[in-house]
């Protein structure tokens, strides 16, 4: 079980696809789910979003990028290893219904996990209207999945080598001007959904957002994974990972990512080192 | 016999040898190192093989105590722990988690002018001795029978009923939502209380015996019981634990250096943070640490706190220290080790610098009013008391409830109004037609051997519904 079928380099290597063999998961993944990986005996317990699933091939899809010891030692895996352990599929599914405008913003990574939540929304026959994000045309990912899988779609680049010129925000204000929108899904870098969430507090359109604390577990047995949201402390393992985006504390979430910060850097140093 | 009994009396408690504490305290060794055999047979010869032996009204396995003291008398330490398994699977763990003082011992005549029979120390030595030792007999097993059994949950109590079926013949299976199986026993209780191969071995013996165990297999997300019962299990036993970790509610909490004993102690144990940067976990290593609470839990986090290289360390309690709930030998082990005390004290929120780094906790001062529902005095605040306490990491060990998961996902499963499973106390039976359920998960958080004690009750009914029908 768990063994890699298919590995793919992407943004310039900085992100990495991989396609594993977890009949079970397949079997049960919905779009939004997550799932808990660990590379080795030594390995730290690391929680991926499924960008896809294969029920009948009986795979799983992640898409990652690498930030640190963990992601690093993923990326090393070659076709043909395996995963230790995988855990899932965790955390509620996104809500998906027919409500008419749909936008799905995604930035960096986040577009992994934004896509199959795209694509579903656009089968039931929503008007799916995406806009995508990455600092510059290299690192950008999956533009021609995220094509087939909107009516519309809008590409932003931080620096202007691609598409619109600045942030993704700019052109979700155009939109929410000229639409009727009802439901915005904003998945990507904390400050990114931050920004979303203060343009369509404006405008009050719904919007959900997909949080990433850091997790050990999984299952709601720990608390590491809390966020307040609402003013109440839920866990985003079992409560989440979608929530409501205009109810949660974004400041809080990213100062809670930086706990681990010098011990990151001395993993990821040592593991660089060998 | 009173002279002859006199006699033995004369002999004392013998103490257990152990790592001394200023060194223990830095280190992840077992602390008790054991006792050697002329001391296991010195200390039963301490039993005065009593014809109503009310030791065992303590026990809740009602173990057959003098006779495996005897046995142990007699030099013949394979048939003591033979003794033991008739009633009780896991003698090498009970012995070493057990609360003995309040069960066995705390019955034992001898309390009554001296010092009980170690009868804890007792069982350590005769299991260890047979995991060491012993010629890995397997008990004998009943002819297959072809009825399958999913367990939901490796925690003592699952292991236990698993345990048992296998031996009557039926097909086991184990699921496990984490990546190794134990439950408490690995993720929580820390590996200078409780070797981690200790629990292993005994999941070995049980696979050993044809039990399989599936790890990362979340009940309720990766499989639902009813899918269970589609793919042919006859009958389901839900020990899955209380796993929902309870916080204090109050400000400041989700500043950074404050985790949940759940969380705390996952990482040091079961992810093996303490071993950083060779295990890739990371976890806070607190200089002044204060943990809240002082149960087992509270103890066990203290005490890690301490390995890794904490300066001091202080236990939060808001009652007495007539009320500590931990095991007494715990609470001795961490005063020895230098664990600070503050009693009568609550906390009432937490303070952070820039960073939403942890500084310090501001606590308050209690005094002792009339007996609350649960009998215990109720704590009542002392008003203007209040004071702070300097530190850099805090772990909340008030207790656990009812983790929802896979309650949520089982919409026929009886839960009462805290979470928890109802099941019935003699039988473990569910509402749900072919469920039983055990352990921390229906009485909420208990102890090792209750969890063993309900799992064995379950395991009997099972077998009858499997033999007779529900
Ligand atoms: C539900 C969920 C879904 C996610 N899905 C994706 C995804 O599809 N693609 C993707 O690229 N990333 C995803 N992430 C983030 C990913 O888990 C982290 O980037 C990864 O854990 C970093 O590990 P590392 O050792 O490489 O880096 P580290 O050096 O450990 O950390 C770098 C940064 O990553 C974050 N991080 C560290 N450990 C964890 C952890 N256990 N859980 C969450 N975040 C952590 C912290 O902010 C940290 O500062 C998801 C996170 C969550 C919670
Ligand atoms: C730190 C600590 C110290 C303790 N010290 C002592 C002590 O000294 N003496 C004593 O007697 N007791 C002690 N206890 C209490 C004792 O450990 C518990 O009462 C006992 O372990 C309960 O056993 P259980 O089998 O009900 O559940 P658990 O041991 O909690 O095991 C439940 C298992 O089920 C798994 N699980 C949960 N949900 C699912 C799911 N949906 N699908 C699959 N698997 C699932 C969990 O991962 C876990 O492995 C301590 C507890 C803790 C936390
Ligand atoms: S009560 Fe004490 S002395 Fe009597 S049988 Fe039990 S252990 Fe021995
Ligand atoms: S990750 Fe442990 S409770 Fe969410």
């Amino acid at each position: 079980m768990f063994e890699i079928l298919e590995r793919q380099d992407m943004a310039d290597g900085t992100v990495v696809l991989n396609e594993i063999s977890a009949p079970l998961i397949a079997k049960k993944a919905k779009p939004g789910q997550f799932v808990i990986l660990k590379a080795n005996e030594t390995g730290e317990r690391i929680p991926l979003t499924m960008a896809d699933t294969d029920p009948n091939k009986g795979t799983i899809t992640i898409i990652y990028q690498i930030v640190g010891k963990s992601t690093a030692l993923f990326k090393s895996l070659q076709v043909g290893e395996r995963f230790q352990d995988v855990i899932g599929p965790l955390g509620e599914p996104t809500h998906i219904e027919k409500l008419g405008t749909v936008v799905c913003v995604g930035g960096g990574t986040g577009v992994a996990v934004l896509h199959p939540i795209t694509r579903r929304m656009k089968e039931i026959n929503n008007n799916v209207i995406a806009i995508i994000g990455a600092r510059n045309k290299d690192l950008l990912i999956l533009e021609d999945k995220m094509k087939a899988a909107s009516n519309e779609l809008h590409v932003c680049t931080d620096d202007g080598s691609y598409g619109h010129h600045g942030f993704v925000t700019d052109v979700l204000k155009d939109v929410l001007e000229k639409e009727d929108v009802k439901l915005v899904v904003a998945i990507g870098p904390v400050p990114m959904m931050k920004f979303v969430c203060s343009v369509t507090e404006k405008y009050k359109v719904k919007t959900f957002v997909s949080l990433n604390p850091i997790m050990v577990d999984g299952t709601g047995m720990c608390g590491c994974c809390r966020v307040s949201v609402g003013g109440k402390t839920r866990f985003a393992c079992i409560d989440g990972p979608e929530f409501d985006g205009h109810k949660v504390d974004f400041d809080e979430l990213m100062q809670r990512l930086q706990a681990y910060k010098e011990q990151e850097s001395v993993a990821y140093e040592k593991f660089l080192h060998e | 016999m009173t002279e002859k009994s006199s006699k033995k009396e004369k002999i004392p408690r013998q103490p257990m040898p152990e790592q001394d504490s200023q060194i223990r305290k830095r280190n992840f060794e077992e602390v008790p190192l054991g006792y050697t055999k002329e001391l296991a047979v010195k200390e039963a010869e301490r039993c005065l093989q009593c014809k109503k032996p009310s030791c065992m009204e303590g026990c809740p396995v009602s173990v057959d105590i003098p006779g495996f003291i005897k046995s142990i008398k007699e030099g013949d330490f394979a048939k003591a722990v033979r003794k033991i398994w008739e009633r009780n699977a896991l003698p090498a763990v009970c012995g070493r988690v057990c609360p003995q003082e309040i069960q066995c011992e705390g019955k034992c005549i001898l309390g009554k002018k001296g010092d009980p029979v170690a009868i804890g120390n007792l069982e350590k030595f005769v299991a260890d001795m047979e995991r060491e030792h012993g010629n890995g007999d397997l008990p004998p097993k009943s002819a297959l029978t072809g009825k399958r059994i999913a367990v939901v949950g490796s925690g003592p109590s699952g292991l236990t009923v698993a345990g048992d079926l296998v031996l009557k013949g039926h097909e086991v299976t184990i699921f496990e939502a984490f990546h190794k199986p134990g439950g408490v026993l690995v993720y929580g209780i820390p590996e200078f209380r409780l070797p981690k191969e200790i629990v292993y071995s005994e999941v070995n013996t049980l696979e050993k015996l044809g039990v399989k165990v599936e790890c990362n297999t979340v009940v309720g997300k990766t499989v639902s019981m009813d899918e269970l019962f589609e793919q042919g299990y006859d009958a389901i036993y839900v020990g899955v634990g209380a796993g929902l970790p309870r916080f204090l509610n109050i400000q400041g909490e989700n500043l950074i250096g404050i985790y949940s004993a759940n969380e705390y102690l996952t990482r040091a144990n079961l992810m093996k943070a303490y071993l950083f940067p060779e295990y890739d976990t990371p976890l806070v290593r607190g200089k002044d640490v204060v943990v809240f609470g002082a149960g087992n839990v509270a103890m066990d986090s203290a005490r890690t706190a301490m390995r890794l290289g904490a300066d001091r360390v202080r236990i939060v309690y808001r009652r007495s220290r007539d009320e500590m709930p931990a095991r007494s030998a715990e609470i001795h082990h961490a005063e020895e080790e230098g664990i600070e005390f503050f009693l009568l004290t609550a906390p009432t929120r937490f303070l952070g610098d820039g960073n939403a780094r942890l500084t310090d906790v501001e606590c308050l001062q209690m005094k002792l009013g009339e007996p609350d529902e649960s009998g215990r005095r109720r704590p009542i605040p002392i008003e203007g008391s209040e004071f702070k306490l300097e530190c850099d990491l805090a772990v909340i060990a008030v207790g656990a409830g009812a983790n929802p998961l896979l309650t949520k996902s089982t919409e026929d499963l009886k839960i009462n109004k805290w979470g928890y499973i109802v099941a019935d106390p003699e039988s473990g039976k569910t509402m749900k037609k072919g469920v039983w359920a055990g352990g921390d998960i229906v009485s909420g958080q208990a102890t090792v051997i209750l969890a063993m004690g309900a799992g064995r009750k379950a395991s009997d009914s099972i077998h009858q519904y499997l033999t007779w029908g529900w």
